[in-house]
């Protein structure tokens, strides 16, 4: 079983990284881009593991060492 | 095997830009063909940068010895240097230019790594870094890149902060220089220094026959594939091809290493450590048993290995970042690993020395190459390169200053104009992304003259300056050469400390080209005759030829560390400290605008014979601004250097940031221009300020030794030179201290 | 009074600490592997700045799960003081010790300079030696310290008077050109609730001696003193 995680910043949070590229890019032509949210990526392989199992670590992962609940938020995908 | 089956073809030997001749002498060294991997283990040990072969010649001019120099230039990983009460303090200076300019944020940082790792291989921890860094333009200009180099500073500067920070190595200064000549060829030589006991210092050496081979660090992949002989090859378009060349630093793990290293070093169970730098474990193994009169013997497959596949040729000549070879004395390998598990580190024993005076390389116990150590480590060939006065010279040396005197204008708009500059202005936008504080040593932050660094513990400090005016060096090699160590041993002097010893970074362009070898030669020439004047020997440095765009070759530019020790004693700083205090001018100004920074800024004309430099008077000032030191004199103390006296005052005002003053200046201008007068660079001067109380013993002191002038007095909110400049300090402040972040944080278009 | 100052792996100003505590204040001081559990002995633990595991992932959300940190939490939770020293501020508002986050700094880049910071409130074991409302020259170094919670959490630290020092211009007044990393309210360092854990952005390990150039941060150490 393979986990792709997302982590961003929440929405509330200002995103300086973002807004830097989002300027960057609107300075290049670019000004169909309304925002830019940065954040991380990250892959991990769980071996061979059940998909309910799964889900419940990758949530535990992401709640206690992934993502700091307190300015971001995650999402990920199994399969 | 993959790599034994290969027949070396012309074709091969060329593209590992081995000779024909040179492969000749490779048969002779071993009695028959090379095999691929002895092949790429010649090319990189034999390249400009392992071997020296196009420099040595020349190299060996440079003084190199001294009652104070306890590890000599060549002989380990840096020079070290006796400061006294059982302390020696080991550094050196290293480019990383080529690759740089290829990926600008991994280059420096990687190159901030390699230094340190040879300073703390030696059992020195390093205590600061600096760095001498050059670009093209960053005004946008008909013909330059301004957005690419900005591309390159904003790189540079963030993978060196990346570095430095994470390791928690203070980078306390340097200098950043702009010309056209380094456009696409940016300079980043990166300089570290560590201090030890005397007893601490460990050699790079392989000794005790039967003694184990540690491989310690990260694994290797394939990045940095024969990076060495990559860094001797010219610049070229296709050199952006060249992109797996360049490694990516990782400054944790290399954290790790430097505390496991000298952990490890206060045990007494190490024989020798190197660092895997250029030519990674090729260069660390045999120059280990070279030193050490002994043979090594690895095995490549004990070797850890990030990538699957790789053969013995590759990881011979990886250069993937933070790896040593440790020798450990036999029946301790146990000890050594224990330290290297509590800091979370991997050591494999990957071979043993040995007592017959090979490197022989194995894979799984067959050996896939085998060559004599000695002769591969020091035997490359040595070249007399042919030397010829450059075409351009005498027609740039005869430029007349004079001639664009009609059109200066305004002498206030000048100085803010020159204040404006980037090679002049402020650099904080660059200083303040590197921790320059952490270790609580610095004493004299950057932005003086020179940076100081106390030893804790002792009475003592340490001063160092990095410096070259390279269009001094193009406009005249040998003055220009003799300058670098002039200044940077001024800007030392100037904190009070008394120079020590050198370390130098020859950036050159390709001395294939009979012109640049001229340019190298005269340039050492000069180095010589002020090294020798300022008793500071020559105690390391490197070599790096080859810098070239598809423009041409860059301005000469021997980058000079100058070492300074202050004992018992406050360090003196750059800027002006109390209303009321008296200002003196040392030394004596003379109409001398070739090679300034006032041509290059007004009219962007880098012609003119550059100032001439007596290197008597030079070390007499130095002496004297010691001796004024040493009594408690010196308020301030700044160089006049690009900008000449009236830029030097200017930033004696306002350097302090949050504590600007003015000053009122009246100066006999004999018989000088104007512009002469504010902005000539005749060497050997020097702006200080002293308490009224202490003038008259100051000019007791002064008098015998340096001509002088009492020019005026600290004071106000307004900089006033004689009638011809008056500018409130704010105005010049603002100017100084926002030329480079103006020109950085624009949106790029 | 007993010091332990705890060294992750990339801790770098462990020994900056260790220096002013033991050196120039001249008090029993250790270093505590972040390995070590026993630290019972210790009045005031000090978790230092530097790069923590490389700041990898976050900075300092690796090294609150070092065993130590267990230990540091029963610590505080006893009433035992605790500061944390930027990166040492990132791991205890990571490890839930203190409210919020530290966000990268507005401008993007890292930051070392010597700012101001003006004392907001001398009721803590970390400020009552100092007078409240004084202006401190300290040096930040740092690419993440934008300080950041949420409205709730904010209002929380001001009912509670736990914001410590805001980071302010000369002459001690607060705004954005004085505040130099977009820190929510200029705020440089916060407490607890029950006031004995303290993590504040600035070094005052890099202001306590005359040859620094300040000496405006002993007075932080010399106020944890005073619990004697």
């Amino acid at each position: 079983m393979k986990a792709k995680v997302y982590v961003t910043l929440k929405k509330s949070v200002l995103d300086p990284q973002g807004k830097a590229v989002q300027q960057a890019l609107s300075s290049m032509g670019f000004n169909e881009v309304k925002d830019v949210r940065m954040g991380k990526y990250i892959e991990l392989d769980l071996g061979a593991i059940e998909k309910t199992q799964a889900e419940q670590k990758i949530k535990s992962m992401c709640e206690k060492l992934l993502a700091n609940t307190v300015i971001e938020e995650f999402r990920y995908e199994l399969n | 095997m993959p790599t034994q089956t290969i027949e070396i073809t012309p074709d091969i030997i060329a593209k590992h830009n081995v000779t024909m001749s040179e492969y000749g002498e490779i048969k002779k060294i071993l009695g028959r063909e090379p095999n691929l991997t002895e092949l790429g283990i010649f090319s990189v040990m034999w390249s400009e940068h392992c071997s020296y072969k196009n420099s040595k010649n020349v190299l060996k001019l440079l003084p190199k010895e001294g009652k104070r120099i306890l590890v000599k230039a060549g002989e380990e990983n840096a020079g070290v240097v006796d400061i006294g009460d059982g302390y020696v303090i080991a550094f050196k200076i290293e480019s990383h230019n080529h690759p740089s300019a290829i990926e600008p944020f991994q280059g420096a940082a990687t190159g901030v790594g390699g230094i340190l790792r040879d300073i703390f291989t030696m059992g020195a921890r390093p205590i600061a870094c600096m760095d001498s860094l050059r670009f093209g333009k960053i005004d946008s200009a008909p013909g330059s890149d301004a957005a690419h180099t900005k591309h390159l500073l904003t790189g540079v500067v963030a993978g060196i902060a990346h570095y430095g920070n994470c390791m928690g190595i203070p980078t306390i200064g340097g200098e950043v220089y702009f010309d056209e000549s380094y456009e696409g060829n940016p300079l980043v030589n990166a300089f570290a220094l560590g201090l030890a006991k005397k007893e601490e210092i460990v050699k790079a050496k392989a000794e005790g026959i039967g003694n184990a081979v540690l491989y310690l660090g990260a694994a290797t992949g394939r990045d940095g594939m024969g990076g060495a002989s990559f860094a001797s090859k010219d610049l070229t378009e296709e050199s952006q091809k060249d992109r797996p060349a360049v490694q990516v630093g990782d400054p944790f793990l290399q954290k790790l290493l430097l505390e496991a290293v000298l952990e490890l070093l206060k045990t007494d169970c190490v024989v020798g450590i190197q660092d895997m730098g250029a030519a990674g474990l090729t260069c660390s193994t045999c120059e280990t048993a070279s030193r050490g009169n002994t043979g090594i013997e690895i095995d490549v497959a004990q070797v850890p290995q990030r990538e699957t596949g790789m053969v013995p040729y590759e990881i011979m000549l990886s250069e993937s970042q933070e790896r040593m070879l440790v020798i450990i004395k036999k029946g301790r390998e146990h000890e050594a690993k224990r330290i290297f598990e509590k800091w979370d580190l991997h050591a494999e024993e990957i071979g043993k020395v040995t007592g017959d005076g090979m490197m022989r390389v194995k894979e799984n116990g067959v050996t896939v190459s085998e060559i004599p150590a000695k002769r591969l480590a020091d035997d490359a060939p040595v070249y007399v390169r042919e030397e010829k006065e450059p075409e351009y010279l005498k027609k740039a040396q005869s430029f007349d200053p004079k001639t664009l005197f009609s059109k200066t204008g305004d002498l206030n708009a000048a100085l803010l104009k020159l204040l404006d500059s980037p090679t002049i202005a402020s650099k904080e936008w660059v200083y303040e992304q590197y921790d320059h504080m952490v270790r609580t040593n610095t004493t004299v932050l950057p932005g003086s003259d020179a940076s100081v660094i106390r030893i804790k513990g002792t009475n003592k400090s340490v001063a160092i300056s990095v410096d070259c005016n390279s269009t001094y060096c193009y406009l005249d090699p040998y003055e220009g050469g003799k300058i670098a160590v002039a200044e940077a041993a001024r800007n030392v002097a100037c904190s009070g400390a008394e120079p020590l010893s050198v370390t130098n970074c020859l950036n050159f362009g390709n001395p294939h080209n009979p012109e640049i070898f001229w340019q190298l030669k005269k340039s050492i020439e000069g180095m010589r005759d002020a090294c020798l004047m300022f008793d500071t020997p020559v105690s390391g440095g490197n070599v790096s030829l080859y810098n070239q765009n598809p423009k041409g070759a860059i301005d000469p530019t021997p980058t000079i560390g100058m070492v300074g020790l202050i004992e018992g004693r406050d360090p003196v700083t750059s800027f002006f400290k109390k209303e009321g205090d008296v200002i003196i001018l040392l030394g004596k100004t003379k109409e001398e605008l070739g090679g300034s920074e006032f041509l290059k800024t007004l009219f962007n004309v880098k012609s003119g014979l550059p100032p001439r430099l007596d290197l008597k008077e030079a070390k007499k000032l130095n002496d004297l601004l010691i001796a004024l030191a040493k009594k408690g004199f010196l308020k301030s103390a700044h160089d006049c250097a690009e900008g000449g006296l009236a830029v030097a005052l200017a930033e004696s005002c306002i350097s302090n940031r949050g504590r600007e003053i003015g000053a009122v200046v009246n100066v006999t201008t004999d018989h000088l221009s104007n512009e002469a007068f504010l902005f000539s660079e005749s060497q050997s001067r020097v702006v200080i300020s002293v308490d009224p109380a202490n003038l008259k013993a100051v000019e007791e002191l002064i008098k015998p030794n340096i001509q002088y002038e009492i020019i005026g007095k600290v004071g106000g909110d307004r900089l006033q030179i004689n009638k011809l400049i008056e500018a409130p300090v704010a105005v010049l402040s603002h100017a100084w201290r926002n030329a480079i972040k103006r020109r950085m944080e624009v949106a790029t278009a | 009074m007993k010091f332990g100052v705890v060294v992750f792996p990339g801790s770098n100003c462990d020994h900056d600490c260790y220096h002013v505590l033991k050196h120039v204040l001249g008090q029993e001081t250790d270093f505590v592997w972040h390995k070590e559990r026993e630290i019972s002995k210790y009045d005031c633990i000090v978790v230092p700045g530097g790069f923590s595991y490389g700041d990898y992932l976050r900075t300092g959300a690796i090294a609150r799960f070092s065993p130590v940190m267990e230990s540091v939490q029963k610590h505080a939770e006893k009433g035992k003081l605790v500061i944390g020293i930027c990166n040492g501020f990132q791991i205890l508002t990571e490890s839930g010790l203190l409210p919020g986050a530290l966000l990268r700094n507005r401008s993007l880049k890292f930051i070392c300079r010597n700012v101001n910071i003006r004392v907001e409130n001398t009721d803590s074991p970390f400020t009552r030696k100092i007078n409240k409302s004084a202006v401190l020259k300290i040096p930040i170094a740092h690419g993440e310290g934008n300080y950041y919670a949420d409205e709730a959490t904010l209002a929380d630290l001001k009912k509670n008077d736990q914001i410590l020092v805001r980071y302010c211009d000369e002459k001690g007044l607060t705004g954005d050109t004085a505040n130099p990393n977009g820190s929510l309210e200029s705020i440089a360092g916060i407490c607890n609730k029950k006031r004995n854990v303290f993590g504040l952005m600035p070094h005052p390990e890099r202001a306590s001696e005359r040859e620094l150039g300040s000496v405006d941060g002993i007075g932080i150490f010399k106020s944890i003193l005073e619990m004697n």
